[in-house]
């Protein structure tokens, strides 16, 4: 029983990391269209911010906890930027040409990569956990690491925050505008191209901060980033494009599926086996967990 | 949509087709200016020279070996993808081994000149970029690879070509390749070892967690097979799919099963996942010990020291080994690269390399293969871990010591095999090991 | 083709088809030629393994530039491919009946199990290559577009195709050799691999399929169908209301790139001398669409040149600057994309129009729009 409690635990912690990783690309693929490679890198580039901040911001070296802290915004700022910039000297050419930005970002990634190993060195670089997620809870038998659990917390304010931003904020109405039919918030004077900046902003700073989360249990190093995509793209098509709640939905139902796959066969055989039930998925429903009705007839 | 429209093939194909003459025309400038001058190589030792002839390059003959003033060997590691984080300090190893050689005058009075390729963690990559050393560079020798996979596609080229190469990385055995040398551990200077360590601590109930590749599968196999003759207890074996690092189902299944040790071939990110993961849940080395033969000085930054300190690894050299020339090693590294890096074990491997093939074209008078290989068997060298001796199995004697992780880039050794253990790639010395061996090793 | 897809009235080119086949003829001359000006058996090999790119190129650009299907896992293909000569292979290379010598080093099987057994026979190495990635890609394809799953869902779904493909490669150490993946490919076809004469044989195969797919794909794509096809990728709806499936064009060209990916994965085979999972994973597949995105889509012959010269650059860049050029090649992409809409081809097509003063008319014409003539380079999709 504990085992299997343990394993539920494990599996929502996954889940939020998905969530977390993916949840900036409901913004920018999922509600954008574009297919972000470089999303990975923005992870990876918040994913150094508290490395930086511990190691090289002189006042913060000696307080590890204030400057993981710091990093929570520092790191949403600095993916922010680069994705602001990305989307402004790139994007903004090509995106009646979805499919196009796909190769762009790539080669987006490419550089930031190489840019990163340049910067920060090839061998991997780690962060000192703050004094505050040291340690763990031990819940009916089963033992919760701190680290996990500030993950899981994490992903749900997040959450809060966006729909939060969504549904009052006018800048956040702005966005669900243009995203819902560009042309008719166009017309009614919604200046779109700020907009898809701001979204980009949003949707790649949330990277950042995925990121962050990333250095308290992953690795830090300039190939951070490839080990995330795919699962971000996964948690968005199975939840929906740019649907939210499909993608709460289906990180943590992702998650949970990996935990007991992995539980009751082997870590390879477990992927593959959850990889296989969402190619099944989708074949019985293609637009994800969330769809909207529409009556347009070209999705 | 109208049929493909002539004209913009036309354009289209007039475009690319100078595009590849001008980049043609550019390379073929650029090496003959490099022929003329041949001039010793630059500190870096990284070669934008004579690396890049092209299609129209095979015209001018590249210099044959022993006749110009610098004869070139290649370096071939990652510098790119998943496995640059390991590799790239193996390169710098080797770079500095050539430069040290050069300023003593090179090898047959010939300064080396190092042709760096990356192998981009791909394996096709590293089997076509040995080749190109070898056939189109004219290479003498080459040093590099790391993973068993990188290994496994350059052999055929090596032995096809009749090229020479040092692979520096310890690995799991059952090879015998007449065209490599191997100046890592094979199994039994590391793996075994360790375990004898494991049953003399009593640290006797095993947890194996590993990568799902050939290195780890076969490495536990032996595991289970000495686990059966000596009174191991295997508990549990767990394979993570390369570079994953979902590691807390693994981690759940280690606790619970309450080992003693967790035997550790993870590689890469995942073994900081686990590290991270198995801290996080309250284990420290007092707790649930690890012995990992992955994980060397490098590696420790990239984990954490709060979550590996006290941990056990098997090695055959540490940075702080105590030996005068490890010491002048260490700090020719660090004057190079920087005090913040660090040297480990195929660090120090891939350095020692460099040496041995030198000695050996200094014994043998030429720098042919063949030769070189017959000079090589029975050499001995004075390298930062030791005494070494190269065994006619073209693999080195090897002394095993057991390190626990103290500090960022430290290990201390607390254990080791007293001299150097004679290579057994096949485990032909061990009976418990019968039937393991077998293919090549028969 | 089936007759019901037939569109009534016959279909005449609107151009003369002798320009594209002198094309064709020029380059197939070029290509038979290249081996007396590379002259070095290691750049041919290299030249060769480029070749087999371009093969894959042309199936991608026939699904993506005609069909609007971007397909991001064709490594998969290349890969079931691969397998299957490099199994063959393998078995070359001992006596028969025995196992490969990484099965004996690796696996607990005693004698060869009975999924490598047909594979010691040549044809029908050669037969799977071909058939085994056009089934998959036709099972998936009609269970997929029937969905009418299409644009970037369909682009992640092939992704997380080859995902799977890759986890099980790597998890089926005993059967695949897992990462090690296969290799010691000492002879081909009973030569020896490094044989200066081997790679010239084995250049001039990969050569002849180049061709020969060209030419396939052009008559498809000129034929009937491939007027469906186009139809199906800008007015999905219309082709619908006209009595015919869309999902049938569409897996036809899912499938049919399939197979030129299996050929050309078949033919890699001995040409690289190594079948390893993480050639087939999504980075690889990545790489197999770049050329096409690069030169621009829907011109087939431009994939081709494409998909060599990205190839080709990609190995001169690296060698040349080892220790950063994936600056160059990641700023390649990003030049490419940003400055040539549509790839060079769509450069080309713009300087073209500026000197014939028909801008107007190869502009698409609605960020939206479902039926501009030139749809297919300048990219309309879902």
């Amino acid at each position: 029983m504990a085992q299997l409690l343990e394993q539920l635990f494990n599996g929502l912690s996954t889940g939020s990391m998905l969530l977390l990783v993916a949840l900036g690309l409901t913004f920018t693929f999922g509600q954008m269209g574009v297919i972000n490679m470089a999303h990975g890198e923005f992870i990876m580039a918040g994913a150094y911010v508290p490395y930086v901040l511990q190691t090289s911001v002189g006042f913060l070296a000696g307080f590890t906890g204030l400057a993981f802290l710091v990093s929570l915004p520092l790191a949403f700022v600095v993916a922010g930027v680069l994705g602001i910039v990305m989307e402004r000297v790139l994007l903004r050419r090509m995106y009646d040409r979805p499919l196009d930005t796909l190769l762009a970002t790539f080669g987006v990634a490419l550089l930031l990569q190489q840019a990163a190993k340049d910067l920060f060195g090839a061998p991997n670089v780690s962060i000192s956990v703050p004094p505050f997620l040291q340690g763990n809870l031990t819940l009916g038998g089963v033992v919760l690491p701190s680290t996990r659990i500030f993950i899981l917390l994490l992903s749900i304010a997040l959450i809060l925050i966006t729909q939060y931003f969504l549904y009052t904020r006018v800048a956040g109405r702005r966005m669900r505008a243009v995203m819902d039919n560009r042309d008719l918030a166009s017309s009614m004077g919604l200046p779109t191209g700020r907009v898809d900046s701001i979204t980009f902003f949003i949707g790649s700073g949330l990277a950042g901060v995925a990121g962050v989360a990333v250095s308290l249990i992953g690795a830090i190093g300039f190939q951070t980033g490839t080990a995330y995509i795919i699962d971000a793209f996964l948690v968005v098509i199975v939840g929906g494009l740019g649907k939210l709640r499909g993608a709460i939905v289906a990180a943590f139902a992702l998650g949970v599926l990996n935990a007991f796959t992995e539980f009751a066969t082997s870590a390879s055989i477990g992927r593959a086996i959850v990889f296989a039930l969402v190619i099944l998925f989708l074949q019985f429903r293609p637009d994800g967990l969330v769809s909207f009705q529409t009556r347009g007839l070209i999705a | 949509m109208r049929p493909p429209s002539c004209k913009h093939l036309l354009a289209l194909f007039t475009v690319f087709a100078l595009l590849l003459t001008a980049c043609g025309s550019e390379t073929e400038d650029e090496s003959t200016a490099t022929d003329g001058s041949a001039e010793p190589t630059d500190e870096a030792g990284s070669t934008d020279t004579e690396d890049s002839t092209d299609v129209d390059g095979a015209e001018e003959d590249v210099a044959a070996p022993a006749t110009g003033d610098a004869v070139p060997v290649g370096v071939l590691h990652s510098l790119s993808g998943t496995m640059a984080i390991s590799e790239t300090a193996v390169r710098d190893s080797t770079l500095l081994a050539i430069n040290e050689i050069n300023e003593n005058g090179g090898v047959l009075g010939m300064q080396i000149e190092p042709i760096v390729e990356d192998g981009a963690s791909d394996w096709p990559t590293f089997a076509e970029r040995a080749e190109k050393l070898i056939t189109t560079d004219e290479a003498a020798v080459v040093f590099g690879g790391w993973t068993s996979a990188s290994r496994k596609a350059m052999l055929p080229v090596f032995e096809g070509t009749g090229g020479l190469l040092f692979y520096p990385v310890q690995y799991e055995g059952l090879e015998q390749s007449p065209n490599i040398f191997y100046t890592g551990a094979t199994t039994n200077q590391q793996i075994i070892p360790a375990l004898d360590y494991m049953v003399e601590e009593g640290l006797t109930d095993v947890y194996l967690v590993g990568s799902d590749y050939v290195f780890p599968r076969t490495a536990n196999k032996i595991i289970q097979a000495y686990a059966d003759a000596n009174g191991l207890n295997i508990l549990g074996e767990d394979y993570l799919p390369l570079g994953d690092t979902n590691v807390a189902t693994i981690v759940s299944n280690v606790v619970s099963s309450e080992a003693d040790i967790v035997f550790n071939t993870l590689n890469g990110d995942s073994n900081v996942a686990f590290f991270k993961e198995l801290t996080a849940k309250g284990n420290t080395s007092e707790q649930i010990q690890s012995m990992s033969v992955s994980v060397a000085e490098e590696e420790i930054a990239g984990i954490g020291i709060d979550n590996i300190e006290g941990h056990l690894v098997s090695w055959n050299y540490y940075q702080t080994t105590d030996l005068p020339r490890n010491d002048e090693f260490v700090e020719a590294f660090k004057a190079e690269y920087g005090e913040d890096r660090v040297t480990a074990d195929p660090i120090e491997a891939g350095y020692n390399s460099v040496y041995i093939w030198a000695a050996a074209v200094e014994k043998a008078g030429t720098f042919e293969v063949e030769a070189v290989r017959e000079a090589a068997v029975g050499l001995e060298l004075d390298t930062p871990e030791g005494l070494l001796t190269v065994d006619d199995n073209q693999h080195v004697y090897k002394t095993n010591r057991i390190g626990v992780i103290r500090d960022v880039g430290v290990i201390e050794e607390v254990w080791n095999s007293g001299e150097p253990i004679e290579p057994d790639p096949c485990l032909a010395n061990y009976e418990w090991a019968e039937g393991l061996a077998q293919g090549e090793c028969g | 083709m089936t007759t019901d897809m037939a569109l009534g009235r016959s279909y005449r080119p609107l151009q003369s088809p002798w320009l594209p086949r002198a094309f064709i003829a020029v380059f197939a001359a070029l290509l038979w030629f290249w081996p007396a000006v590379v002259d070095d058996p290691t750049r041919l090999r290299q030249w060769a393994e480029y070749l087999c790119f371009a093969i894959v190129a042309i199936g991608i650009d026939v699904a993506w530039g005609y069909g609007g299907m971007l397909a991001l896992g064709q490594g998969v293909f290349f890969g079931l491919g691969a397998y299957s000569i490099g199994m063959y292979l393998s078995l070359e290379q001992v006596p028969e009946n025995a196992m490969p010598e990484f099965m004996t080093l690796y696996s607990n099987y005693t004698e060869l199990p009975l999924l490598w057994r047909p594979f010691s026979s040549l044809w029908f190495a050669v037969g799977a290559a071909v058939v085994v990635p056009m089934l998959v890609a036709a099972a998936l394809g009609w269970l997929v577009f029937n969905r009418r799953i299409r644009g970037p869902y369909f682009a992640i779904l092939t992704q997380v195709t080859a995902l799977v493909f890759w986890l099980f490669l790597v998890g089926q150490l005993e059967l695949t050799a897992g990462t090690n993946g296969l290799t010691n490919f000492g002879t081909v076809f009973g030569r020896s691999r490094f044989d200066p004469n081997t790679v010239i044989w084995l250049y001039r195969l990969a050569a002849v399929a180049l061709i020969v797919s060209l030419v396939l794909a052009y008559r498809l794509v000129n034929s009937r169908f491939g007027k469906l096809l186009v139809a199906t990728r800008d007015g999905e709806d219309r082709v619908r209301f006209l009595g015919y499936n869309p999902a049938v064009p569409r897996t036809i060209a899912f499938t049919f790139a399939a197979g030129l990916a299996g050929v050309a994965g078949g033919i890699s085979a001995p040409i690289i001398g190594i079948v390893a999972p993480d050639q087939f994973e999504i980075l690889p597949s990545i790489l197999m669409l770049a050329g096409v995105a690069v030169a621009g889509r829907g011109l087939l012959f431009p994939a081709v040149i494409g998909a060599l010269f990205v190839n080709w650059s990609g190995t001169a860049i690296s060698e040349s600057r080892p220790d950063d050029w994936l600056y160059i090649q990641g700023g390649l992409f990003v030049l490419v994309m940003a400055v040539a809409p549509g790839g060079v081809v769509g450069i080309v097509r713009t300087m073209s129009s500026w000197a014939t003063g028909r801008l107007a008319d190869d502009r698409p014409t609605t960020r939206s729009g479902t039926t501009t003539p030139d749809a297919a380079t300048t990219g309309a999709t879902a």
